[in-house]
């Protein structure tokens, strides 16, 4: 499968996202101006500080022409994964629910954390069951996911919770300790904390991996 | 016209960099200061006052989270 991770200026993620894609099947980049998105089986919307966060994180970002095909292709049924920026863009875009505001403690936090994997459906849990526990780390500053009730109760009934911080591992004040949430279709996640970093031992932990492993055995 | 808007974060939202100011202020000696909430302001020039207010939903503020007021600044 073909994997495509869109870059924006100010992206800073999208080479260790092309690298765990292309643990998980071919890779490519996508620019930012680019309509076109070349046939590509799954995007991944990267994280760092696309157009420097003006605004807000990620409110430039989703008028560009790639996420204009990105909305498209997810529109289509097609998976597409926003990873920390990448989660901020996708939200602004209204490809998923709520909003990431500025950390509880107002500090930069770059950690390890454990997530738990909820009671989902979606490609990209096609590898995890609901319950485990993953080790994948965190580094974001305006990550602390926000929803009004009636769209955390709406999420919550639909099965739209991905991830949850484990008791006691919140890094920034996220509702309910979400750390990652599904569209209606399951197939767009977005999540803060990093999977693309935590695909070799030599960085601690590979569950990362089991993320794109997950999306290319759901495609084939 | 000439506008200026008002970004607020939402009533109820909890503001951490308002939070930050107000712990700050009784060090400076700057006492009874209460509910500090940190916003932003835009500045514009539009030829098509109309236009403002889907501007300012699409992209100066998210509804979700800010509240925004669209002010004239030129007496129009």
């Amino acid at each position: 499968m073909l994997w495509g991770v869109v870059q924006f200026p100010g992206s800073c993620d999208e080479r260790d996202a092309v690298r765990a894609c292309s643990l998980a099947g071919d890779a490519r980049l996508i620019w930012h101006e680019d309509r076109d998105l070349g046939g590509v089986d799954a995007v991944v919307v990267p994280g760092g500080f696309s157009y420097g966060d003006y605004l807000r994180a990620g409110a430039i970002a989703r008028f560009s022409p790639a996420m204009e095909s990105v909305a498209e292709f997810a529109a289509a049924g097609g998976p597409v994964l926003g990873i920390c920026n990448g989660f901020q863009v996708l939200c602004e875009a209204g490809l998923l629910p709520g909003a990431l505001l500025r950390n509880e403690e107002l500090r930069f936090v770059c950690r390890q954390v454990d997530l738990v994997a909820a009671e989902a459906s979606s490609p990209f849990l096609a590898e995890i069951e609901a319950g485990e526990t993953l080790s994948i780390p965190v580094k974001h500053g305006e990550g602390r996911y926000y929803a009004p009730p009636e769209i955390l109760d709406r999420i919550g009934a639909n099965g739209q919770v991905a991830f949850r911080y484990a008791p006691g591992q919140n890094p920034n004040g996220s509702v309910g300790d979400i750390a990652g949430v599904l569209n209606e279709g399951g197939n767009v996640l977005g999540l803060m904390p990093h999977p693309e970093h935590a695909v070799d031992p030599l960085t601690g932990s590979t569950d990362g991996l089991r993320l794109f492993a997950g999306v290319a055995e759901a495609l084939v | 016209m000439k506008a200026r808007v008002l970004i607020r974060p939402k009533e109820g939202i909890l503001d951490p960099q308002g939070k930050a100011v107000e712990r700050a202020l009784p060090a400076l000696g700057f006492d009874g200061i209460e509910h500090v909430r940190v916003g932003r302001m835009v500045e514009l020039e539009a030829e098509d006052p109309e236009l403002l207010s889907e501007l300012c939903s699409k992209l100066l503020a998210n509804p979700l989270i800010e509240d925004f007021e669209i002010e004239s600044i030129d007496g129009t």
